[in-house]
């Protein structure tokens, strides 16, 4: 009986019982926007010096390298996978800019183009071993990690390449506006952002994304090239990787084998604290985006009060555990709210037929 | 040895006798392909440099090298049966060591009490990392990258900018990272007994073999009635314990602590435990698999310089190695998915599908 009676109450769809501005400022992503405005408020206000010009230049010439290659992992991870060889990528291609310009002699746009192009060859092969062979993208690029870092080290050994022209190393310390806080990588990252957000929000190549982390069987049916999608956004990686590798050496003015080391980790917890489940098939941009710029905010005013790296890091660990331990107490929350509110003991299943008694 | 064609170990084990059937699975198995590897590599650099395996020195280092690897790679490969990573064990094997360093340093307690704590120290991290991944039912990437930077932050704000040197430690367990019984390094002995025990445990116990049927599928553990919650917690607590041995090993081997102790170590070990033919997915492999893979990497590092290529490129071909290992896992498992089907096809009179077959199975066979 409890069949009929399930199958005749309406159903409400309650995610969308609220009007759309109220379920914006339920996400997550909402969430850690908030978050970000409530520290920079904070800060700005308690902390010495950090309204200063220089703790926003700072901030944002350290958080680049972050901030551009988490564009991309936003991508593959929503995918269901991840990409765990970005730093080593990193590593490489400041190495081959370095060699490029001190032993062939090329121009710094010359050498950055060949990196780039190597760095997307270099996501190409964990694209293609993932999406056509398909092997555990944990696995390929643990294995890929060790590979690409051992080539960059390999290449250059202990030896660091320094002299870059001063043109170019000043070029990545430049300021939008003379004296304003804004570096000019910040250009480079907007075009970013606005091509991987409308990439990813408002296509159907970004559709296919969120597909294919929900469930790839389905995608295939519905005509989504998994293969092809999960490629590409690896090559993308890849690419972006060396880029963001580019800016870091002549940031820096000097290429090493080491450079960017463990930062893989760094760029993941950032995504992940922006609201991208690691499960795939959820997350946005603009949390991405807040997410490191949080990291960001917090690591440069618990600088200026003082505290060492390592409480940062704390702080860090501890804020990537809360949000992903608050997104199921919530759920357990709301599972208790609406088991008490709902009238019926027995909720019905989707289909319809009443749910067995758990035991 | 006609009997044990490719097929009939693959499609029908049942078939073979027990004797044939051990054989085949013993030839056929991970284990012995990685031993064999290492075996090739460690006589192809004896071949150049006799020292590095007949030298009194090139012995012991040989053996007792890995030791810290192998500790890490047990733990790391009882978690990933589960499907799940333990990301934190470098910076509990840091922290565990520098606590050793402290306690020997500040307390004056007997070694093998410090040894003790460190192990249940590194229990107690691993248990907090259970207790999230297991209750809080988030997934242990997650997790545990986050322990990885609480951890190091922990140690590292805790030393701050002093560390331990070997002068502060006692010599009697400094001598424990040089002794030998029978030429054979204390720690190495430590490590294989370690491996003994949990690759024991998980092959024959009860709760050892449902960290597997968990890992195979994790909906269906539930089901099934197995307690999962605390399995899961379990695996990250002999993890966590595990790291915090290979914390006493690094004081007892290097004698100073340093800022650096154990970093992305963690990566190591899980590479090691997918080279030794762990499943990352979980459900498979064993801890046999992943010592000797860790032995494999560990090994690989000191013998790449001796057969005349520069250091600098170990990660390279450790990375190579890492591909290799998971492509070979993917080639033999779609050959035997192969096999199986076209016994499949063959029909019932080739192999009986028992009664109790999966549906699926039945579904597929019609």
């Amino acid at each position: 009986m409890s069949t009929l009676t399930a199958g005749t109450t309406p159903r409400s769809y309650r995610s969308y019982a609220r009007p759309a501005w109220q379920r914006w400022l339920l996400t997550r992503e909402a969430a850690v926007i908030a978050l970000l405005v409530a520290v920079f408020a904070w800060s700005t206000v308690n902390v010495p010096n950090f309204d200063g010009p220089l703790t926003l230049y700072y901030l944002f010439l350290d958080m680049a390298p972050i901030l551009l290659i988490a564009l991309p992992m936003t991508l593959v991870i929503v995918t269901g996978e991840i990409d765990l060889s970005v730093a080593s990528v990193v590593g490489l291609s400041s190495v081959l800019v370095g060699v490029f310009h001190a032993d062939l002699g090329l121009s710094i746009p010359l050498g950055g183009l060949l990196a780039i192009v190597i760095g997307a060859i270099a996501g190409a092969v964990n694209g293609f071993l993932v999406a056509y062979v398909g092997l555990p993208s944990l696995a390929v690029t643990i294995g890929t990690l060790a590979l690409y870092r051992g080539i960059a080290v390999g290449l250059l050994g202990t030896k660091a390449v320094t002299d870059f022209p001063e043109k170019w190393t000043d070029l990545a310390k430049q300021r939008i506006v003379e004296g304003g806080s804004y570096p000019v990588v910040l250009i480079p990252i907007a075009v970013l952002v606005v091509v991987f957000a409308i990439l990813l929000h408002f296509t159907s190549f970004g559709r296919g994304i969120f597909e294919v982390g929900l469930n790839d069987e389905a995608a295939r049916f519905t005509g989504v090239d998994v293969e092809r999608t999960k490629f590409w956004l690896f090559v993308m990686t890849g690419a972006v990787s060396a880029f963001a590798g580019i800016y870091y050496t002549l940031r820096y003015g000097s290429a090493r084998g080491d450079n960017a080391n463990g930062m893989e980790l760094q760029v993941i917890a950032a995504v992940l604290l922006g609201g991208v489940s690691i499960f795939g098939g959820r997350g946005a941009l603009h949390g991405v985006v807040a997410g490191v710029l949080l990291i960001g905010v917090i690591s440069s005013a618990m600088r200026l009060e003082d505290q060492t790296v390592n409480k940062i890091n704390i702080v860090i660990g501890a804020l990537l555990v809360l949000s992903v331990i608050s997104t199921s107490f919530l759920a357990w929350a709301s599972g208790l709210r609406s088991a008490r509110r709902w009238p019926w003991p027995q909720r019905s299943r989707p289909d319809g037929a009443a749910q067995r008694p758990q035991s | 040895m006609s009997t044990i064609t490719p097929d009939a170990i693959e499609v029908r084990p049942s078939a073979l006798s027990p004797g044939r059937r051990a054989l085949g699975t013993v030839l056929r198995s991970r284990e012995l392909a990685v031993a064999l590897v290492l075996v090739a590599l460690v006589a192809l650099t004896t071949t150049k440099s006799s020292s590095f395996l007949l030298g009194s020195d090139g012995w012991r280092s040989l053996l007792v090298n890995p030791s810290i690897l192998i500790v890490l790679a047990v733990g790391q490969t009882v978690v990933i049966v589960t499907r799940n990573v333990d990301l934190s064990v470098g910076s509990t094997l840091g922290l565990t060591a520098y606590l050793t360093g402290r306690l020997f340093l500040d307390t004056g307690l007997p070694a093998p009490v410090v040894v003790l704590v460190a192990v249940a120290a590194g229990a107690g991290l691993g248990l907090v990392n259970g207790i999230l991944v297991a209750f809080g039912k988030v997934p242990a990437l997650v997790i545990t990258l986050g322990t990885l930077y609480i951890y190091r932050g922990i140690f590292l704000s805790w030393a701050g900018s002093d560390r331990v040197n070997a002068g502060d430690i006692p010599s009697d367990f400094l001598r424990l990272g040089t002794a030998q019984v029978l030429t054979v390094p204390v720690l190495t002995i430590v490590a294989l007994v370690v491996l003994g025990l949990v690759g024991y445990h998980l092959q024959t116990a009860r709760s050892g073999r449902e960290l597997y049927a968990i890992g195979s599928d994790p909906d269906a553990a539930v089901l099934y009635g197995l307690p999962v919650a605390r399995r899961v917690l379990f695996a990250f607590m002999v993890s966590g314990a595990l790291a915090g041995l290979a914390g006493v090993f690094y004081v007892a081997r290097y004698g100073t602590v340093s800022s650096n102790a154990g970093l992305s170590i963690e990566l190591q070990a899980v590479g090691a435990a997918v080279i030794g033919g762990v499943a990352i997915f979980g459900g498979s492999g064993t801890v046999w698999g992943a010592s000797i893979g860790a032995a494999l990497l560990v090994t690989i590092n000191s013998a790449l310089p001796v057969l005349g290529i520069s250091d600098f490129w170990q990660r390279a071909v450790v990375g190579a190695l890492i591909l290799a290992a998971v492509v070979l896992d993917r080639v033999l498992s779609a050959r035997q998915a192969r096999r199986l089907a076209v016994a499949r096809d063959v029909g019932p009179g080739h192999l009986v599908i028992e009664p109790n077959a999966g549906a699926g199975d039945k579904e597929a066979a019609r």
